[in-house]
């Protein structure tokens, strides 16, 4: 393999292994922290996207449309913890997933009625909207080194939240004992609102950033959803930093698995072993660790 | 007690009724304390101390009867209004965080007193428990169940409470140990903080507190000032088995 195009693809898989923990660092805390299952996480994601390329039409600018779109979805996610998610706290899983797969249908209504059924398209920010030169032939483009710049600076404001502000410490406690959280005069339902908030900001944040590259269709929720929980089970219940290491590994195996299929090649032995690869590897991580890389121990 | 402001009651709780499903654990019991007031809370195992603990802490609902933080009515307040008044929490069993540090233990609960008094801050907490500090960077579940203990208590007083509720505070301690979280109760109750004890080790308790009250089967048995109980040993036998 010739280095520039083993540079590029390194590149692509961190990228879009960066990506996705973005997109699914929010299931696992809302998870972790809360212990509610949320499937309905991958419509947010979708909601980011739409978010995105509406306002850029009616803002004229992505960069007016980013912050828009951040105000708009933190609003979002503490109305739903508001109206529905509180509801499932102290419920068992059936209710969490029942009532989480509603939010999914809501979402997909609300996005037909607002946005329509169509696949959309737009174009990545001028600004952006170069490449690097590598080799004669090779070059990378400047906006997917910001998306993964983006999902860096996100991951490094998280983990500087959870680990180093009262806020954090708050939000770590009452994964351990919500009950003595509130016996300090720690209103739990707040901290909760914010967390949930948080994750669906995120997700939201990772559609509306990888919009300009994806295209932007109805069900693209659905779609991520599933690698979301992969990752999720892959770096362990619950951990964010499980997440990330995953994630990565995930982007890694992903991009390098469908670029082997051509160099094996002559004989394509196995064409579909490309879209497996990343199943494989969750296979092969919980039969060595059934609690995922940084679970606990089950 | 009527004649003195209601206000002067830190807690005031009547008839109260508290039921696990269909257990039936709290028969009816009144239990009040004073500001700067030291309180033994005593009976058992079973007896109910705990619950009615938390039944005014509002972490288990009383069925019927009424709980009163200050004079206003907290009986269906949520746990962290309560705790907002002024009235801190060490559980039996100390649910310090493991995941957290001490510091961190320490800090998340840091606020300023009801009346914006900051008397215990971080830096006095350590003053107290100098053993905390030599463990600051500790993952709370590294500690010992004494360095725990002072863990707690020191997270309660960092809330700068009026009044500090102390359940089973020296369970399965080394009696060294226990005499140390003893001694540290009363300098928390000389220092005008008002102390509700639950304990197995009757004379350490009684030797604190101004007043005991006896729980028998969910039924307050006895209340009386300090000195009532020393000279009865009788009391001791029949409520407490000691
Ligand atoms: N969560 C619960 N669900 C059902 N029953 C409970 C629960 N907690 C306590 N009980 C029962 O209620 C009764 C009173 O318990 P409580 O913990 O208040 O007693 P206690 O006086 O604090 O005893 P100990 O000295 O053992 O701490 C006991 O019979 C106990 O078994
Ligand atoms: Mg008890």
């Amino acid at each position: 393999m010739d280095f520039h195009f083993f540079l590029i693809q390194l590149m692509n898989g961190v990228q879009y292994g960066l990506l996705l923990f973005l997109l699914s660092a929010g299931l696992t805390l809302v998870f972790g922290i809360m212990g509610i299952i949320n499937i309905a996480h991958g419509s947010f994601y979708m909601i980011g996207a739409y978010l995105a390329w509406s306002l850029t039409g009616k803002l004229g600018s992505f960069w007016l449309a980013l912050p828009a779109g951040i105000v708009l979805t933190v609003a979002l996610g503490m109305l739903l913890e508001w109206l529905v998610i509180k509801r499932l706290y102290h419920r068992d899983l059936l209710y969490q997933v029942l009532a989480t797969y509603g939010l999914i249908l809501v979402c997909e209504e609300l996005r037909s009625v607002l946005w329509g059924d169509d696949v959309r398209g737009f174009n990545i920010p001028e600004a952006l909207n170069q490449s690097i030169q590598l080799s004669e032939t090779l070059s990378y483009p400047v906006y997917r080194l910001w998306i993964s710049g983006v999902c860096l600076a996100v991951a490094v404001l998280l983990y500087w939240v959870i680990q180093h502000t009262r806020l954090g410490m708050k939000i770590r406690a009452g994964a351990s004992n919500r009950e003595m959280v509130q016996s300090l005069g720690i209103d739990i339902q707040i901290v909760y609102r914010i967390v949930f908030a948080a994750g669906v900001t995120l997700a939201a944040l990772a559609g509306m950033i990888a919009a300009p590259v994806s295209s932007v269709f109805p069900g693209m929720g659905n779609h991520v959803l599933i690698i979301c929980f992969v990752v999720v089970v892959i770096g362990g219940l619950g951990s964010v930093k499980g997440a990330l290491v995953a994630s990565v590994m995930i982007g890694l195996v992903d991009t390098f698995g469908k670029v082997l299929e051509f160099s094996v090649g002559g004989v394509r032995l196995l064409p579909e072993l490309s879209s497996m690869t990343v199943y494989v590897l969750m296979a092969v991580i919980l039969l060595w660790r059934p609690e995922g890389l940084f679970g606990k121990k089950l | 007690m009527h004649s003195e402001s209601s206000a002067d009651l830190l807690i005031d709780a009547r008839g109260l009724h508290t039921y696990y499903g269909a257990s039936h654990i709290l028969h009816g019991v009144d239990f009040s304390i004073r500001r700067g007031e030291a309180v033994g809370l005593m009976g058992r195992n079973g007896m109910g101390k705990s619950t009615l603990l938390k039944t005014m802490l509002g972490l288990v609902r009383a069925r019927s009867g009424s709980v009163h933080v200050k004079g206003e009515d907290a009986t269906r307040a949520a746990p962290h209004r309560i705790a907002r008044a002024g009235i801190a929490y060490v559980p039996e069993g100390r649910g310090i965080f493991p995941n957290l540090s001490v510091r961190e233990n320490l800090v998340m609960a840091a606020r300023a007193g009801v009346d914006g008094r900051r008397e215990w801050t971080y830096e006095r907490v350590l003053q107290t428990f100098p053993r905390l500090g030599e463990r600051i960077g500790h993952g709370g579940g590294q500690l010992s169940g004494g360095e725990q203990q002072m863990l707690t208590i020191g997270r309660a007083l960092m809330t700068n409470p009026d009044l500090l509720i102390l359940d089973e505070a020296t369970e399965g301690l080394a009696p060294l140990i226990a005499r140390e979280i003893m001694r540290i109760v009363s300098l928390v109750k000389e220092s005008g903080i008002a102390t509700v004890i639950v304990d197995k080790n009757f004379g350490a308790v009684n030797a604190i507190t101004d007043r005991n009250v006896i729980l028998v089967k969910g039924e307050v048995v006895h209340e009386g000032a300090a000195e009532d109980l020393r000279g009865r040993p009788e009391v001791h036998l029949r409520h407490l088995g000691v």
